[in-house]
């Protein structure tokens, strides 16, 4: 693995596998009664928030704290970045206080890319969403929900909903999945596109064109704007939010139209076939992109998907700050004396 | 000298000799936990999980029950996670009924500086609390840097460090044996 997290796409198909099979691990802690381990204990973690959230510095602070590491939050609103402070001088500032990583949101696109080759500090940097380009650790949970009901089974298929499996060592390969909705401003898509594919799954965008980026041809995914046509052969729908924040054109007529024509509702969902799930990055807009029916089924995996973020993100923080350098993929099967 | 020269490797202990010392230590276990009804078998991954999967077995031939057992990841307890990058993780496995106010041996293959089993206890102690912990090994070659001793030992083999202990077993490595070498680049005087 490479030192800092910042794009999908800088992932093998063994950097992933290995951050999926150790997030597997983390998972089983979390079914303990003292669900912390001493690993990163003495190290530091800064959670560098510039834009809102909740489920991500929540479930990065949970994951931090698991392994005994030390966190501390920073969000721009109340500190000196509203005073207008750059990311250079805050960088500098974590710096001396002795991160050892840091977990960067900002609303820019490349602002965790920046701060990892500037060289302003030493430590490690997490992609935590940047703007319109990615969330690696999002797509990591997301391939994570897919593998233990796609590939959990103790055959290595589908659990048919009788609950997650375990998928350690296999990935995802001919698993087809739909991403819905808004893939213009999403960093979930993006980041998904390059991890399914380098999982080996087939995935295909499902949007109105003007939510499209541009340049999508390119990207190793097939793109349709008819939801209908796909539905019958997905074995994971994930809905996208309708980002209402970033909307600052009109991409769509009405709000109903887009539910009515790219909306997943029960009659769309019983179009799926029976293994397959239905995903959610959060949070959901019921009755926009997901009816409250669906979202409520027990074919969605939303709330499962939070669960499963606390595992991925302790699997990044450990294999990335739990040696002296980050985890060496290639070299797992090296004896453990 | 020529340091590239194949290192010399001499098993110590064959495939009948691995089995008859398991034998033994399934009888002793047997013997000092007078009846061995609530022993609970934890192996040290990788080799120790063989090992304590077969001593159940044996521990089944004597007392005619089933003997829980299961695997402990001692990685992320290591003393040394600091000294080179991230280690992959292996399955931790606790038997069902858990392991509070039981008696835990833990199974390993080889006993050298103590630190894999002290990484071990701290591991059971965030699971929970067992009513006491005993040690088997399948070879305790010397060396401890900590004060931890073996309860069932296989076989003692005194080593200096230049040597290796390597030990193979049929479920891992496709045989049953116990190699013993010289550490490649160390010399014979």
């Amino acid at each position: 693995m490479k030192r800092h997290l910042i794009s999908a796409a800088d992932l093998t198909r063994d950097d992933a596998l290995l951050i999926l099979d150790t997030a597997e691990e983390m998972a089983r802690v979390a079914n303990r009664p003292i669900k912390k381990l001493p690993t990163l204990r003495g190290r530091t973690v800064v959670n560098l928030f510039f834009e809102d959230s909740t489920r991500t510095r929540i479930s990065f602070e949970a994951a931090a704290k698991r392994l005994s590491a030390d966190v501390i939050n920073f969000s721009a609103k109340g500190s000196s970045v509203s005073k207008g402070e750059s990311l250079k001088d805050t960088a500098l500032t974590l710096e001396a206080m002795g991160a050892d990583a840091v977990v960067i949101r900002h609303h820019a696109s490349g602002a965790p890319h920046r701060l990892a080759t500037s060289g302003w500090i030493n430590g490690s940097v997490v992609n935590a969403g940047d703007g319109t380009h990615e969330h690696p650790t999002q797509a990591l949970l997301d391939a994570f929900t897919m593998r233990r009901h796609l590939a959990g089974a103790p055959d290595g298929g589908p659990t048919h909903h009788k609950g997650p499996g375990d998928g350690t060592g296999r990935d995802l390969a001919g698993r087809r999945i739909t991403i819905v909705g808004d893939v213009l401003h999403s960093r979930v898509a993006r980041s998904n596109v390059h991890l399914l594919n380098t999982l080996g799954a087939e995935v295909t965008l499902v949007a109105p064109p003007t939510l499209l980026p541009i340049g999508v041809e390119t990207w190793p995914c097939e793109v349709s704007y008819d939801l209908d046509s796909v539905l019958a052969k997905s074995d994971a729908v994930m809905m996208l939010r309708v980002q209402n924040e970033r909307m600052n054109a009109a991409f769509f007529p009405t709000e109903r139209e887009y539910a009515r024509r790219y909306g997943l509702d029960a009659t769309r969902m019983a179009a799926l076939p029976g293994h397959a799930i239905v995903m959610h990055p959060g949070p959901m807009n019921r009755g926009m992109e997901i009816t409250a029916e669906v979202a409520d089924s027990e074919r969605c995996t939303a709330v499962e998907q939070v669960g499963n973020g606390v595992s991925v993100r302790m699997a990044v923080l450990y294999l990335l700050l739990g040696g002296n350098e980050p985890a060496l993929s290639e070299n797992r099967t090296e004896e453990n004396k | 000298m020529v340091d590239d020269r194949s290192t010399p490797v001499r098993p110590v202990l064959e495939a009948p000799d691995i089995a008859r010392v398991l034998t033994r230590i399934a009888h002793e276990i047997v013997e000092r936990a007078k009846g061995a009804d609530d022993v609970v078998l934890l192996g040290i991954p990788t080799r120790g999980v063989f090992l304590a999967r077969r001593l159940a077995d044996k521990l089944a031939e004597i007392t005619g029950r089933k003997t829980p057992v299961g695997a402990l990841d001692i990685t992320m307890y290591r003393d040394d996670l600091r000294l080179g990058p991230a280690r992959a993780l292996a399955r931790t496995d606790i038997p069902g009924d858990g392991i509070d106010g039981r008696l835990v041996v833990l199974v390993d293959d080889v006993l050298f500086s103590g630190r894999t089993i002290r990484a071990a206890l701290d591991a059971l102690n965030d699971i929970g609390r067992p009513r006491a912990v005993q040690l088997a090994v399948l070879v305790d070659r010397g060396h401890r840097q900590l004060p931890i001793r073996a309860d069932y030992v296989g076989k003692n083999l005194p080593t200096s460090l230049r040597e290796t202990v390597k030990v193979q077993l049929a479920e891992n490595d496709g045989r049953d044996c116990v190699l013993l070498g010289v550490k490649p680049g160390s010399h014979d005087e």
